[in-house]
């Protein structure tokens, strides 16, 4: 039997295996069981329907924020068009579900191919472009893809939207926010460890060889542009995933919520979670939505108390505002973001009492 | 015939705004290669600063047109200083999500002190400016829009061919450690780019206010259309940004009145998407070859 290791005091790695390990320790991959553990069978039973509600929100979101970041962190190709892409996953499903009635199943991951196929047209800029000229063309997509949203009323019902009817997926009705629940994270917990995956094989490395410096990747034989679509395809597919299940969860879906704002709350996900990193995902997905949900809590109490004034003044802008401030300082103070903090945390206990 | 000249004035009157709009840009773009984001809410600041100080703290008009300026370029010099230049030699995603953060952070706190409703400054301009051409009508706003854009244009041509901040300007936008080496204050440059741009953001702000009303969301969606139109004139020259500001003006007025309302706000984007695969740079911009 092997020693289980705890965490080496530094970097002693003697092979490129030991290097693409995910776990450095079996502490690690001791924690990590046990957090399972906690999320599928400790966590839906004794949470009420909000804090499900709001653990959904975070599933959904962080299986969108992780595609975006290895498009953005690994990838370098920066995308201002992934709320667009959410709402195509959530329309391809919802119209799979009701115009040609396809069962759950197949139906989500029709939807991110669906629109893996449309980010990866829009990712054909990139063949000429970068960095900010391939941002303004993202940008540039959003607004094309709300207006399709809207305005082609015969499939997407325009403005109105659609309304998905309640589906069963092996006999269990899906109605309910805790089956929702361990759906959602099956799927958050099968896409995560893609993703750590993807990250380690040879797509994964050119995608970081691009971001680093393209001519250098261009010049050790990567085809960039193909990669560069690849990463597109697969960042959107994420998108488009998430998107399927937010259609499903939230049984009826107008075009409102894709807008502008959703792709900067995903890139601000990502950036204050950290670049470059699956597990920062999850925590700029997890700040981000705790946030925006005691923001809301904060506008409702101060309108509780003060009737009078919480009608005149009303703090959600705040809202917008703390967003803007935590990007800026996140920025500013720690550009890498809260796994950066979350490693120094670990490392500062790891080298206690000799921190440096 | 005459509904085609109402609309070639309104198109051209609202080119000459998202040139003037998209001239901060270039500016800063020019001299930091920074793309801002926030570019939209600066004008929105300066269009709210001259309605507080217009209309309610009731100044004289000239006054508070001058303390608006006044103020939104130490703003720019602000924001330099205490945002933008921690970042200096960052990557570039990096830059830009700051100025998405910005943007965020002032819309915020301007939808929480304005709210948003539409305001509208005080009638100001005399009615003499409105002018007639047979049966087409040129609104006042416009004429006096054309008339202060112009002088503008005339003041910045000169500011950077004569004067010795606008050569540092240029020496600094052409070749950084060149003009390091020789002697140029790299830094005080980008802050007084970002002054200048705020500056001209707001002058931009306030005639936008005065023609559509002032709301948060209105002005800082403009700021959005800024670049379909830089991206057309090319990011770094302030002619192309002029003429790219007119064209796309035009555009969406002509297929606003003739194909369709709806089609008229996404009009520009698809141009933007068509160029970027055509022509990346630009019709003036600077080619950078590079290959890969």
């Amino acid at each position: 039997m092997r020693r289980l290791q705890f965490h080496p005091c530094g970097n002693f790695n003697e092979s490129y295996k030991e290097e693409l390990t995910i776990f450095e320790t079996d502490f690690g991959r001791l924690s990590m069981l046990i957090g399972l553990f906690l999320l599928f069978a400790v966590v839906p039973f004794i949470s009420n329907a909000y804090i499900l509600y709001v653990m959904n929100m975070i599933g959904i979101y962080a299986i969108a924020a992780i595609g975006l970041n290895i498009l953005i962190g690994y990838t370098g190709q920066i995308s201002l068009g992934h709320g667009a892409f959410f709402g195509v996953g959530a329309y391809s499903a919802a119209i799979l579900a009701t115009k040609a009635s396809c069962p759950f199943l197949i139906a989500v991951p029709v939807a991110g191919l669906i629109t893996a196929l449309v980010g990866m047209a829009f990712g054909l800029p990139s063949a000429r472009l970068k960095h900010l000229y391939l941002c303004i063309a993202t940008l540039a997509g959003q607004f094309i893809l709300e207006y399709v949203f809207v305005q082609w009323e015969s499939l997407t019902g325009g403005a109105a939207g659609i309304s998905i009817p309640t589906t069963t997926i092996f006999g269990i009705d899906l109605g309910s926010d805790r089956v929702f629940f361990f759906l959602i994270f099956i799927c958050f917990t099968v896409m995560t460890w893609m993703a750590v995956n993807l990250i380690r094989t040879k797509y994964g490395r050119a995608f970081i060889a691009i971001r680093d410096n393209d001519q250098a990747a261009e010049g050790m034989g990567i085809p960039i542009f193909l990669y560069k679509l690849l990463a597109f395809a697969i960042s959107s597919f994420y998108a488009g995933f998430a998107g399927a299940l937010f259609a499903y969860y939230m049984i009826s879906i107008t075009p409102e919520p894709f807008n502008l704002w959703l792709s900067i709350e995903y890139i601000a996900m990502i950036i204050i979670g950290g670049l470059g990193s699956i597990p920062g995902s999850v925590f700029g997905t997890i700040f981000i939505i705790t946030l925006s949900e005691i923001l809301s809590h904060a506008t409702q109490f101060l309108m509780n108390i003060s009737p009078s004034i919480g009608g005149a003044i009303t703090i959600a802008p705040l809202r917008e505002f703390v967003y803007g401030l935590a990007i800026v300082l996140f920025i500013i103070f720690e550009p890498k973001g809260l796994a950066e903090v979350w490693r120094i945390v670990r490392s500062s206990f790891r080298l206690w009492p000799f921190s440096y | 015939m005459e509904f085609f000249f109402q609309i070639l004035i309104s198109g051209l009157s609202l080119g000459f705004l998202y040139a003037l709009a998209a001239l901060g840009f270039v500016m800063i773009f020019k001299s930091s290669s920074v793309l801002n984001f926030a570019h939209g809410e600066l004008m929105a600041i300066g269009a709210f600063l001259f309605l507080v100080l217009s209309a309610w703290a009731k100044l004289p008009i000239v006054l508070a047109f001058l303390l608006t300026l006044a103020g939104c370029f130490s703003l720019g010099f602000i924001i330099e200083r205490f945002f933008l230049r921690p970042l200096i030699g960052e990557a570039l995603i990096e830059v830009i999500m700051l100025t998405v953060g910005l943007a965020i952070m002032f819309k915020g706190l301007m939808l929480f002190i304005f709210g948003g409703d539409i305001y509208s400054y005080p009638k100001f301009l005399p009615k003499a400016l409105t002018m007639h051409w047979g049966a087409v009508e040129v609104p006042g706003v416009y004429v006096a829009t054309f008339v202060v854009g112009l002088i503008f244009l005339g003041l910045f041509g000169f500011f950077f061919k004569y004067s010795s901040q606008g050569i540092y300007m240029r020496s600094v936008a052409d070749n950084q450690p060149a003009a390091m080496s020789l002697g140029v204050h790299v830094r005080r440059v980008f802050a007084l780019s970002w002054a200048i741009a705020a500056l001209v953001c707001a002058m931009s702000g306030i005639v936008l206010g005065i023609i559509f009303g002032i709301n948060v969301h209105e002005v800082s969606s403009i700021g959005l259309k800024v670049f379909p139109v830089v991206i057309l004139g090319g990011l770094d020259s302030i002619g192309g940004a002029i003429l790219g500001g007119l064209i796309i003006g035009l555009l969406e007025t002509f297929t606003g009145g003739y194909i369709s309302t709806s089609l008229r706000e996404i009009i520009p984007y698809i141009v933007l998407i068509l160029i970027l695969m055509i022509k990346p740079y630009g019709l003036f911009g600077l080619v950078e070859i590079e290959r890969v």
